[in-house]
């Protein structure tokens, strides 16, 4: 189980603060799909930023199965990002590698390595994100779809309890984006991968995921079962996102 | 042209040999040096992956400093400091101590613009997998820009190989000595052309080598 509780992230600016996230609170079961859903500077990326702890919060814990990430640090930190895989928005590959030493990339940090074991686990992971025959391509000579599989493969290579997925499908076209959302919910499936979306499209929420939280100005405005909450909205940030899908 | 030749071709010839031989070996060494020390500057500047703007903002004024001081008044301001390392200030070996001094924060400023082109978001990346400060060095930031420190090493082949005419002038041998006591000294100007021709054709050359090289390397442009 996820729990972020009281998550506040205050960021100092020229005579004051901006407060990107304002006491929030969510629970994400293990081996869901949870769609995180917001306008544009709602603090969505702030609050991905303090899940996987490339922002510290300034107060307010995020537990997995009950151990605080936010009072981590050194080994012990990197110990717990191992457990836990991230797909950005851009990708984020490395581009003077191949599609297979991507993927080998976060099992290569590991002291020790097996290269036996690494290059079967990548193949294992090539051919869950269908792209067998791409191992030895640059991301350069990729498309848009192929480069976030790369990603995706890439998240999923050291084996962690928890995806956390930013804006994946925001760059792709709806053709690639649903083979993409297809892949998320057979990722999920297939090896129980409890999976956070962050989007700010609400077909990506209709579509995959179960329970959804709406974020509004750096706060929770409500959170529940994908149908009840669109079904029957109640905050205007909700509504918002309704109105904004015509 | 034949009579040139068996009379000055030797004595090129030699003087092409000790030139690339200071020019090659500055290069390294100063590589070596120059990029710990862009490596030193990109990770300690604020928003780095290792921040600590005070050694930073110290460290990049002596990089500066070193940088500001002409290259003939290094090479005599340092003879002390030559003579303790090498046991003299005279020839080739002598000579790489000012050359790599000049070179090296030369190059730190170079690899450090290198290091600088590394989207932030795929050193987040690796920060996310669990990579450490060192990996996400070795591993992200000089194997990610190692196609632009390639075509920068080129740039710093090239400025050092000016810069031995003048160590060639301050007691070390090399085609600028050459240029030197036979072009300014004699008067003997056809040697001094010579020495100017051998000059341009290194150029040309060291140019295309790292050219297709960076080519080659450069993953991006496939």
């Amino acid at each position: 189980m996820i729990e972020i509780q009281h998550l506040t992230k205050i960021f100092p600016v020229d005579g004051g603060e901006v407060r990107a996230l304002d006491d929030v609170s969510l629970t994400v079961e293990n081996g869901e799909i949870f769609g995180i859903i917001g306008m544009s500077g709602a603090g969505k990326s702030t609050l991905l930023r303090c899940l996987s702890l490339l922002e510290r919060p300034s107060k307010g814990r995020v537990l997995i199965d009950g151990t605080d990430l936010a009072a981590m640090r050194g080994g012990e930190l990197r110990e717990a990002r191992r457990r836990m895989g991230v797909v950005f928005q851009g990708y984020n590959l490395l581009m003077q590698k191949t599609v297979a030493e991507n993927i080998a990339f976060p099992l290569k940090l590991e002291k020790g390595y097996d290269r036996a074991a690494v290059n079967a686990r990548v193949e294992e992971l090539l051919e869950l994100v269908g792209l067998a025959d791409k191992a030895k391509a640059y991301p350069a000579q990729l498309s848009g779809g192929q480069k976030q599989r790369v990603a995706i493969a890439r998240a999923l290579a050291t084996n962690p309890q928890l995806l956390l997925c930013d804006e994946p499908t925001s760059a792709l076209d709806p053709l690639t984006t649903t083979a993409m959302l297809s892949l998320l919910e057979d990722i999920n499936r297939k090896l129980g991968v409890t999976v956070i979306i962050i989007t700010h499209e609400l077909s990506v929420v209709r579509r995959v995921c179960r329970c959804v939280a709406v974020i509004g100005d750096g706060r929770v405005c409500e959170q529940g079962l994908v149908d009840d909450v669109f079904e029957h909205p109640k905050s205007d940030a909700a509504r918002l996102l309704l109105k904004g899908e015509g | 042209m034949a009579e040139f030749i068996s009379q000055y071709g030797a004595l090129l010839w030699e003087a092409t040999l000790q030139t690339l031989y200071m020019t090659f070996f500055a290069t390294l060494l100063a590589y070596v040096l120059g990029l710990a020390f862009g490596v030193l500057l990109t990770v300690t500047k604020p928003g780095g992956i290792a921040p600590a703007p005070r050694f930073h903002a110290v460290f990049g004024w002596v990089i500066n400093m070193l940088r500001s001081m002409p290259f003939i008044i290094l090479v005599f301001f340092l003879i002390p400091f030559t003579r303790a390392i090498v046991g003299t200030s005279i020839g080739e070996t002598a000579a790489l101590v000012p050359l790599v001094v000049a070179a090296s924060p030369f190059v730190a400023r170079m690899a450090e613009q290198s290091l600088e082109e590394i989207d932030q978001g795929v050193i987040e990346a690796a920060a996310c997998m669990g990579a450490t400060k060192w990996q996400i060095i070795t591993r992200v930031l000089i194997t990610e820009s190692v196609p632009s420190l390639v075509r920068g090493f080129s740039i710093v082949l090239i400025t050092i190989l000016g810069y031995t005419a003048i160590t060639g002038a301050t007691g070390a041998g090399g085609l600028g000595n050459i240029a030197y006591r036979f072009g300014y000294q004699r008067y003997q100007t056809g040697v001094m052309y010579a020495t100017i021709v051998i000059l341009m054709l290194l150029v040309c050359i060291i140019q295309g080598i790292f050219n297709f090289i960076s080519r080659r390397a450069d993953k991006r442009n496939r």
